[in-house]
C-alpha cells in the first residue's frame, strides 16, 4: 500500500504490458477508422447539417489542398518557432532555479507564497497587458510560452532534486567529491526523470500558449489562420486547421514521450518492469 | 536548529512583502500609466470586485465554471471507469482521448461557437466542459486500473453484482485519484473560462480584460488579473478542503494499514 501512494503524478503511468502484440495495432486502426467514418456518416446524413461540420473527407481535402500552399506551412512553422523558443527560454530559466530551490531548504521556504500565488494565474490572463506592452510581436507570443511553460518544470525540477538519494550525496560528500561535480554525477541524473516529466508537461503547455498569442494577438502562425479563417466565416478551414493543430499537439506529446521514456530507461521504476 | 527555524519563518513572510515592496517602489518610481502602482490596483480591486460589479461579472464566471467543471466530472467518471475496467475499452479509446487532450483548447473556439449555435453561456460551459473531462477521466482510468486485482475477483467469486462492486470498491478505491484529477480540471477550468470569454462574450472576468485592453484602462485591466489569481487559489483551497473532509476515512485507512 505504501507504494502506491509514493507513486505520485511525478512519474509517468503504468504502462501496458501484457496482452497479444499482434491485436493491438488493429485495434488501434480500426477505432480510428471507425471514428472517422462516424464523422463522415453524421455530416453525410445530416444529423448536424454540413454546414456546422462540414463531412470529414470535405475537411481533409480542405487541409490537403491548405498544405499545397507554402503560406500554411510558414504558419506551422511560426508556431513551431514559437513553442520551441518559448520552452527553451523555460527550460533556461526553471531548470537552474529549480535545482536551487529544491538542493537548499532555505530558499524554498523563502520563495515558496511566492510561487503559491504566480503559478495558478492562468497565463491568458496576461495577454490584455502583452497586447498594450510589448504589442503583437514574437516576443509577446515567446514570453507567454515561456511563462506558462517555466512552472510545470520548475515544480518537476524541485521535486526531483529534492528527492535525491541523501546517502549518495553525503558519501560523496565524504569522498571529497566537489559541490559541482555533486551535481553532475549525481543531483542531474537522479533529478533527470522528473526533468523529463516536466518537460513533457511544459511542452504541451508551451505550444498551448504559442497558438493562443497568435490567436487573440496576431503575432504570425497556425492561430493567426484559426483566426482569418474565423474572421471570412470560412468554416472548413477552421475544420482543416483544427486538425492540423491536433496533429502538432500529438506529435509534440509523442516526441516528449519518448524523451521521457529515455531518461527513465535507467530509473528503478522502469527497470523492475523489464524484467 | 531552532535558529534556522526561525531564519525559515522570518524568511516566509519577509521575501513575499520584499516582493510587494519592490513592486509597489518601482512602480512609483516609473510613473507610467501602463503600470499602475500596486497601491492603485489594490483600490481598484476592491472598488470593482468588493462588490459593486461582483454580480455583474464575477457570478456569470463562476456560474460557467462551476457548471463546466461539474459535466466535466460526471462525464470523466462515468467514462472512466469502464474504460479503466476493460483492457480492449482502453485500447479502443485511447488513441481518441490522447488526440483531443494534445488538441491546444484555443483550436476548437471557433468551433464550439458554429456546432453549439451559440455565444452565450451554451457555448463557454460546453468548451469548459469539453477540455476538463480530460484530467478528471485520465485519473478516473489509472486509479480504476491500480485497485488491486484480488479485490475485484473475491466480488466476482461472492457473486457480487457488478454495479455493487464498482459502487463499493472500485469508487472508493479510485477516488483519491480521481479527486487529483477533479483539482486538475478546476484550476483548467479557470483558463477556459478565460479563453472563452475573450471570443463573443458580454459578461464575466475575461470580458472585463477584454473591455479594459480595448479602451486602454490599465487599472482595471491589473485588477482583473489579479482577481483571477485570487479566484483560481480560492478555489482550489476550497477544493482541498472539502478533499480532506470526504476522503477523511481514506487517509485514516492509510494510516491504519501503515
Amino acid at each position: 500500500m505504501a507504494a502506491g501512494e509514493v507513486a505520485t503524478t511525478a512519474l509517468p503511468a503504468v504502462r501496458e504490458r501484457r496482452g497479444i502484440p499482434a491485436v493491438e495495432p488493429i485495434v488501434f486502426v480500426l477505432s480510428i477508422v471507425s471514428a472517422l467514418l462516424f464523422w463522415e456518416l453524421i455530416s453525410r446524413t445530416g444529423v448536424i447539417s454540413q454546414r456546422d461540420l462540414p463531412a470529414m473527407s470535405t475537411s481533409f481535402n480542405e487541409l490537403w489542398s491548405m498544405m499545397q500552399t507554402s503560406h500554411f506551412w510558414w504558419s506551422f512553422a511560426d508556431t513551431v518557432r514559437g513553442w520551441f523558443f518559448g520552452l527553451l527560454i523555460a527550460a533556461v530559466l526553471a531548470i537552474p532555479i529549480g535545482i536551487v530551490l529544491g538542493s537548499s531548504d532555505i530558499a524554498a521556504t523563502a520563495f515558496r507564497v511566492p510561487i503559491e500565488f504566480l503559478r495558478p494565474i492562468p497565463s491568458a490572463a496576461l495577454i490584455p497587458v502583452l497586447f498594450l506592452t510589448i504589442g503583437t510581436n514574437i516576443k509577446s507570443e515567446l514570453f507567454l510560452a515561456a511563462f506558462g511553460a517555466f512552472w510545470p518544470l520548475l515544480i518537476q525540477t524541485m521535486y526531483g532534486v529534492r528527492d535525491v538519494d541523501p546517502v549518495a550525496i553525503e558519501t560523496a560528500k565524504s569522498f571529497g567529491v566537489g559541490r559541482l561535480e555533486r551535481l553532475y554525477r549525481i543531483t542531474l541524473p537522479s533529478a533527470a526523470p522528473y526533468i523529463a516529466t516536466g518537460l513533457r508537461i511544459s511542452s504541451t503547455v508551451a505550444l498551448i500558449l504559442a497558438f493562443t498569442a497568435e490567436l487573440f494577438m496576431g503575432t504570425p502562425g497556425l492561430g493567426q489562420l484559426v483566426n482569418y479563417a474565423q474572421s471570412y466565416g470560412l468554416e472548413t478551414q477552421l475544420y482543416a486547421l483544427a486538425l492540423a493543430t491536433g496533429f502538432l499537439g500529438v506529435g509534440i506529446h509523442l516526441l516528449f514521450t519518448s524523451l521521457e521514456r529515455r531518461a527513465l530507461r535507467w530509473h528503478p521504476s522502469e527497470r523492475t518492469e523489464a524484467t | 536548529m531552532s535558529h534556522r527555524r526561525a531564519l525559515k519563518v522570518t524568511l516566509e513572510i519577509a521575501v513575499p512583502l520584499a516582493i510587494l515592496g519592490a513592486w509597489q517602489a518601482y512602480t512609483v518610481h516609473l510613473d507610467d500609466t501602463k503600470f499602475p502602482r500596486l497601491s492603485t490596483i489594490l483600490v481598484e480591486f476592491q472598488q470593482m470586485w468588493l462588490f459593486s460589479q461582483f454580480g455583474e461579472h464575477v457570478v456569470p464566471s463562476l456560474e460557467r465554471i462551476g457548471l463546466g467543471f461539474a459535466i466535466a466530472v460526471v462525464i470523466g467518471i462515468a467514462l472512466g471507469i469502464p474504460i479503466g475496467l476493460s483492457r480492449w475499452a482502453r485500447l479502443w479509446a485511447m488513441p481518441h482521448i490522447e488526440y483531443w487532450r494534445a488538441m491546444p483548447p484555443p483550436a476548437l473556439l471557433p468551433i464550439s461557437i458554429i456546432l453549439v449555435h451559440s455565444i452565450g453561456n451554451r457555448q463557454k460551459i460546453a468548451f469548459i466542459a469539453f477540455f476538463c473531462i480530460f484530467p478528471v477521466l485520465l485519473n478516473t482510468i489509472d486509479g480504476v486500473r491500480a485497485i488491486d486485482p484480488t479485490m475485484m475477483e473475491t466480488a466476482r467469486s461472492y457473486k457480487i453484482p457488478r454495479r455493487e462492486a464498482i459502487r463499493r470498491i472500485v469508487l472508493p478505491a479510485a477516488s483519491p485519484q480521481i479527486a487529483a484529477g477533479m483539482r486538475t480540471s478546476l484550476s483548467l477550468a479557470v483558463i477556459m473560462m478565460v479563453l472563452s470569454e475573450y471570443f463573443s462574450s458580454t459578461s464575466g472576468v475575461g470580458y472585463v480584460l477584454l473591455i479594459s485592453k480595448n479602451t486602454f484602462e490599465f487599472t482595471p485591466m491589473w485588477a482583473a488579473i489579479l482577481l483571477i489569481g485570487v479566484l483560481g487559489y480560492l478555489l482550489n483551497v476550497v477544493f482541498l478542503l472539502a478533499e480532506r473532509r470526504l476522503l477523511a476515512w481514506h487517509r485514516g485507512w492509510r494510516a491504519a494499514q501503515a
